[in-house]
């Protein structure tokens, strides 16, 4: 996703090499007359305990009885199942807050994110040749080099003086560094579109302002898709960020949260992992429900520039 | 807002850079503004005024005078610093060849003539979905409470005590969880890798009796080497940022074993350390920039366009 062909960028208006994987997934396997290579098959289901076994310990220790969870196997079957860790994990991570929170604050990041980069990537792919364009792109592309880490302690500063040391500032900074990215995908994308809709639109007598909004936005539809998932994932997963900029420990979101059991209830390892799995759940459902569409965006977003 | 129409703009652009000159639409400018200023202000601005502050003695609050690269002095003569360095860079580079190691492999095996492709796929991508700091804390209790008995029951005396407690240990549970977490990434990545390349190509190979480890050395690995420097390059900046898989695990233990440069950085903020800390960020930083800049001129001398 770093990889940007200055070439490719230098404005030739040529649409991105064409025949990228994504365009033709090829559902025939190799060699396919022969039948399936079990050996292989099996291999790969024992590889996948390796994703399986820690989720599975997930679940099982958070339906423990306190007791159960504390013997320290944590392989056996939860017998009876108890879910009142559950109804602790809930109270103690305030749960609906903190869930609250992490989504505002991911839904904020993606909207910001969407808004803000389309609008820069368009000014900029029909600018190319105005250097001010131009150069604002090397510079916002500069940033995927700068680590959160660098700029970390002086942003914490800046957000405290500017009063939005709270969940507004995390979303603040989870926008600035998704631009980048998403500026570099969109701007790629919109190279590759000709400029002929946009000009019977404006014969027709529209504004530019209209013609993002009616027939450029429309345009960006996979790439809206791709943008906002790499936001998504970024901002609600994220700890480091919130974790430093957030000064009331009451705003945290949930990831930051499940600092709680690292000490105070550090031996309910039930109550504990229910809320873990309360953490996890919500993106490994939606995933689940709509993987397809996340597994092409994502491989979109990092092979299709 | 009214804008003249301008008919004759794919014209124009045909004529190419020679035409100077060209007017702008001011809408446009509107368009890239928020962008810009909103970039400059929360990201160039505070890394400018820390970069200046790193010249300072300034402790976060009150007075500060000029003390010239004294920080950056200090910073290359102390251990604690320098050893953050050495692991975070050590750390680094395991994380990467694991991870891409195993999601090469799996991506291969993947594309094979499996069966259960769609859900075993399903199954690796999952930690791509999931908290860093919430896996970890799962892992943490994995290698702390669950491996030490396992290893009681099969007579490995030397896994009974948690490798996390193990200041020569901790580091590969941290690259482990590290590599877990990412290897959905890349292997997406290499899956679309290898569906590029024409079948023929191997039938052929084939045909001319390459056993399959002939096959993967002169046929996928050449053609996918542009997925393997993008992975390489994406993995890099991310692991030399590690923080919250370490958080979870040691918290930079045991002693200051595991305490990578970002940590380093943020716990002596904490202590009141503001100047020293931006100093070490700076560095930082320009590792960073070689690291990436590197591994690009490293791209472009293959010719690769992704």
């Amino acid at each position: 996703m770093t990889l940007t062909d200055p070439a490719g960028a230098t404005g030739t208006g040529r649409p991105p090499p064409a025949g990228t994987p994504a365009a033709h997934p090829r559902s025939r396997p190799r060699g396919g007359h022969r039948g399936p290579n079990w050996p292989l098959t099996a291999a790969l289901c024992v590889a996948a305990l390796g994703v399986l076994v820690p989720l599975y310990v997930t679940v099982s220790m958070s339906l423990k009885s306190a007791s159960a969870a504390a013997s320290g196997n944590a392989f056996s079957l939860p017998w009876p199942p108890d879910a009142h860790s559950f109804a602790v994990a809930w109270r103690l991570t305030r749960f609906p807050v903190s869930f609250g929170i992490s989504l505002a604050v991911a839904a904020a990041t993606v909207a910001g994110t969407l808004l803000l980069s389309s609008l820069a990537a368009y000014a900029i792919a029909r600018n190319w040749r105005v250097r001010m364009f131009r150069w604002s792109f090397f510079y916002l592309l500069g940033a995927m080099f700068l680590p959160f880490p660098v700029v970390a302690l002086p942003q914490i500063k800046l957000t405290a003086l500017l009063g939005i040391d709270n969940p507004v500032g995390v979303a603040l900074l989870h926008i600035v560094f998704q631009l980048s990215f998403s500026v570099l995908l969109y701007s790629a994308f919109l190279r590759s579109v000709p400029g002929s809709l946009e000009e019977s639109a404006r014969i027709d007598g529209a504004s530019t302002w209209q013609i993002f909004w009616r027939v450029i936005m429309p345009l960006l539809g996979p790439m809206n898709a791709t943008v906002g998932i790499f936001a998504f994932l970024a901002s609600w997963n994220d700890y480091m960020m919130p974790s430093l900029i957030t000064a009331d420990p009451a705003l945290q979101t949930l990831p930051v949260v499940q600092n709680l059991f690292q000490s105070q209830f550090g031996t309910d390892y039930n109550v504990a992992f229910a809320s873990y799995l309360m953490a996890m759940a919500p993106t490994v459902l939606v995933y689940l429900v709509s993987q397809r569409w996340v597994i092409s965006g994502v491989t979109q977003g990092a092979v299709k520039q | 807002m009214s804008v003249p129409v301008r008919f004759a703009r794919g014209a124009a652009a045909a004529r190419g850079p020679s035409a100077r000159r060209r007017r702008v639409e001011p809408v446009f400018y509107f368009f890239l503004l928020p962008t810009l200023v909103l970039f400059t202000a929360l990201v160039t601005a505070p890394a400018a005024v820390g970069i200046f502050y790193s010249f300072t003695d300034y402790v976060g609050f009150g007075d500060w005078s000029f003390t010239g690269l004294t920080n950056y002095v200090a910073l290359f003569s102390d251990p604690s610093v320098l050893s953050a360095y050495e692991f975070t860079i050590g750390l680094a580079l395991v994380t990467v060849v694991v991870a891409q190691v195993a999601a090469l492999a799996l991506a291969i095996g993947l594309t094979g003539r499996i069966r259960f492709r769609a859900a075993l796929r399903t199954v690796f991508v999952i930690p791509m979905v999931i908290s860093g700091i919430v896996v970890a804390y799962v892992f943490s209790y994995l290698f702390s409470n669950t491996l030490p008995s396992v290893a009681g029951a099969l007579g490995l005396h030397p896994l009974e005590q948690s490798v996390l407690g193990n200041p020569h240990l901790a580091w590969v549970a941290i690259a482990l969880v590290s590599a877990w977490q990412t290897i959905p990434g890349a292997l997406l990545i290499y899956i679309a890798g290898l569906l590029s390349i024409p079948g023929e190509l191997y039938e052929a190979a084939a045909l001319d009796g390459a056993s399959a480890w002939r096959r993967f050395r002169s046929v996928t690995l050449p053609l996918i080497s542009g997925f393997v420097l993008i992975n390489t390059v994406l993995g890099l900046k991310g692991y030399l940022n590690a923080f919250d898989v370490i958080v979870a695990l040691t918290d930079g233990g045991p002693g200051t074993s595991t305490t990578s440069v970002a940590m380093a950085i943020f716990t002596g903020y904490t202590g009141g350390d503001y100047a020293y800390q931006m100093a070490d960020a700076t560095v930082f930083f320009v590792l960073t920039v070689v690291v990436s800049l590197l591994q690009l001129m490293a791209t472009r001398g293959r010719g690769l366009r992704l």
